[in-house]
């Protein structure tokens, strides 16, 4: 019963262990498992499934970098405002979008659709530095900067967001907009004949979602130290966003986090030995993704016993 | 050039690749009316087409044009297999699971395509590539004119197919009410499969019609399908007629846009109709 809190302990003392290497990968499993619990809150537990949150990524990528890079803004202060450019951006599309019903196929399309726009107009502008890109220039690396000339504090940084990410989606399952959520997802009209007000509590998801995806944004603009609209604002990086929930389990609280740990281990080290060869990364994404709808279609927490009986029995 | 003429041009060119729009977009419409499948792997078959067409030109020497009668029944049959054993078992999945089966494929077929043939652009050189006809100041692209030609007689032999065979209607019939079919006899897994693999073919068909104009690339497939999204549903889910109609739209609102807008700007026009489309109009604009 104490597996995931030792497991969480033990992580505590990686980084005097591990190399630089290994940080990396662990570093990626966090990223990916942090943006995969904001992802899970519109997409798992409000059953509105976006293949647009690159759009969120990108705009708290872009946000912090550009306000730290033109105007020496800290890219903590940064991090909130892009978060809260976000939850206005998510706001006012799950605002239209909901208001006119839009649900299943077409609201996963019209996140698409979404994504590409920004994606386009980000190519095309090039006050935010168009098709190349910002590069986020180096200082004297501190903590107020977020800059770092090890790998360690950013291991810590990202792990912390981890947790904060399990926390938020648990209080809002145990929350009344979790219930409200959860009986959306199984049945809409139920729901809305029971009293339920679908479009605000659908708001409140895609907003609450964008606003920490956006955070997860700036820390991997910080972390990489440049960015570009093919990558950080692409339909490409909500796939990447998707992908880890849709392995572990879809609106479970550890589904996503198990989806990284499994996933993204994997990736980096097939990236490293496989990295000549481009698209056998991809391809084998498309495999899992397509293994993973045939024979895991509620995802290993919940159709492998084993992971079952870890994960679910204490928290959820 | 003066405006006029300028406009003309557009109109015409917006109606030759409106035509090859259209025929990407049956598919896709027929795959999503009898299944309610969105395929997001389409594009990939498309591409498909062009390799296959790009190969027999390039290894045997044979025509792009003579090239449909292996691509067609290729994609038939790939459309066949890939329905049996990818698409079946998640038929009465959620549909988030079907989009990510269907973005799984679309990841695999066009990434192994990078892996056997690098993503390097492949462009077939025939003769008559860049042979035109002028109609006053109008330059009439031939490859173009044949393709869109072509892609409106496949379109029409299809609509006639399911209007008045047997099997057609049977599709139909699926289509409008699965458990009315199931009742009268219909073997509906075998329409889903014969459905699939029709769409997979015109598609395909599409990918060989462009060939001679177009490069092919593993991902060359996301520039038309998603232009065939926006077709499916403006004309509305599984409506072939709205399908042609909408597709010669859209190929004339591209082209009369890129005088206007350069670059890839134009293509925000085109995402912004699709979702003033999804928010307004999500059952097509042919209907009532």
């Amino acid at each position: 019963m104490l597996w995931l809190p030792a497991a969480g302990v033990a992580l505590l003392f990686l980084p005097l262990f591990g190399g630089d290497q290994f940080l990396h990968i662990m570093i990626m499993v966090f990223l990916y498992a942090y943006l995969g619990s904001c992802w899970n809150i519109l997409g798992g537990y409000g059953g509105q499934f976006s293949i647009g949150h690159g759009v969120f990524f990108g705009v708290g990528a872009y946000t912090s970098s550009l306000l730290f890079a033109r105007l020496g803004i800290s890219p903590w202060l940064g991090m909130l405002a892009g978060g809260f450019l976000a939850a206005l951006i998510g706001l006012g599309f799950g605002f239209v979008a909901f208001r006119f019903g839009l649900k299943g196929h077409f609201f996963a399309l019209a996140t698409i659709a979404f994504c590409k726009v920004m994606e386009i107009i980000a190519l095309n502008w090039e006050f935010i530095g168009g098709a190349v890109g910002i590069v986020i220039p180096p200082r004297n690396p501190s903590f107020f900067i977020f800059q770092f000339s090890r790998k360690a504090p950013f291991y810590y940084i990202m792990y912390g967001f981890m947790l904060l990410s399990i926390l938020i989606v648990f209080l809002i399952n145990r929350s009344k907009i979790g219930l409200y959520l959860a009986a959306i997802r199984e049945d809409e009209d139920a729901a809305k004949a029971l009293g339920v007000n679908l479009l605000k509590y659908k708001v409140y998801a895609i907003t609450i979602s964008a606003f920490f995806t956006a955070l997860g944004g700036t820390i991997y603009a910080q972390y990489l130290t440049y960015i570009d609209p093919t990558f950080t604002l692409s339909v490409g990086i909500s796939i990447e966003i998707i992908v880890r929930p849709i392995l572990g389990g879809v609106g479970t609280i550890m589904g996503p986090i198990l989806g990284a740990f499994i996933l993204d281990p994997l990736a980096e080290i097939s990236r490293n030995f496989l990295g000549g060869y481009s698209g056998v990364h991809l391809a084998s994404y498309g495999a899992l993704l397509i293994v993973c709808c045939i024979f895991l279609p509620n995802g290993i927490i919940n159709d492998i016993p084993f992971f079952a009986r870890i994960f679910r029995s204490h928290i959820e | 050039m003066d405006t006029t003429t300028l406009i003309l041009q557009a109109l015409v060119s917006g109606i030759l690749n409106g035509g090859i729009y259209a025929l990407v977009a049956i598919g896709l419409t027929l795959i999503w009316g009898v299944m309610n499948i969105v395929n997001f792997a389409h594009g990939s078959m498309m591409m498909l087409g062009m390799y296959i067409s790009y190969w027999l030109f390039t290894l045997l020497g044979i025509d792009p044009y003579l090239s449909l009668l292996f691509s067609i029944p290729l994609l038939f049959l790939f459309g066949l297999v890939t329905e049996k054993f990818l698409i079946e078992p998640v038929l009465d999945s959620q549909p988030f699971i079907q989009v990510v089966l269907t973005l799984g494929l679309m990841l695999l077929v066009e990434n192994l395509i990078t892996i056997f043939f690098s993503p390097d652009y492949k462009a077939v050189t025939v003769s008559y590539a860049s042979s035109t006809f002028g109609i006053g100041g109008i330059r009439v692209h031939i490859p173009r004119l044949l393709a869109s030609i072509a892609a409106t007689v496949i379109t029409g032999l299809l609509y006639m197919f399911l209007k008045k065979t047997d099997l057609g209607k049977a599709i139909r019939a699926a289509s409008q009410q699965k458990d009315g079919a199931l009742l009268v006899g219909i073997d509906v897994r075998r329409i889903y499969m014969i459905s699939f693999g029709i769409g997979a073919a015109s598609v395909g068909a599409a990918g060989s019609l462009v060939i001679p104009f177009f490069y092919a690339e593993p991902h060359v497939g996301l520039v038309f399908v998603i232009i065939a999204f926006v077709i499916v549903v403006m004309g509305g889910f599984g409506n072939f007629v709205g399908a042609l109609i909408s597709g010669f739209i859209i190929g004339i609102a591209e082209s009369m846009g890129a005088i206007f807008m350069p670059g890839s700007t134009k293509q925000v026009i085109i995402f912004g109709l699709f979702i003033l489309l999804l928010l307004f109009k999500p059952a097509g604009l042919l209907e009532k």
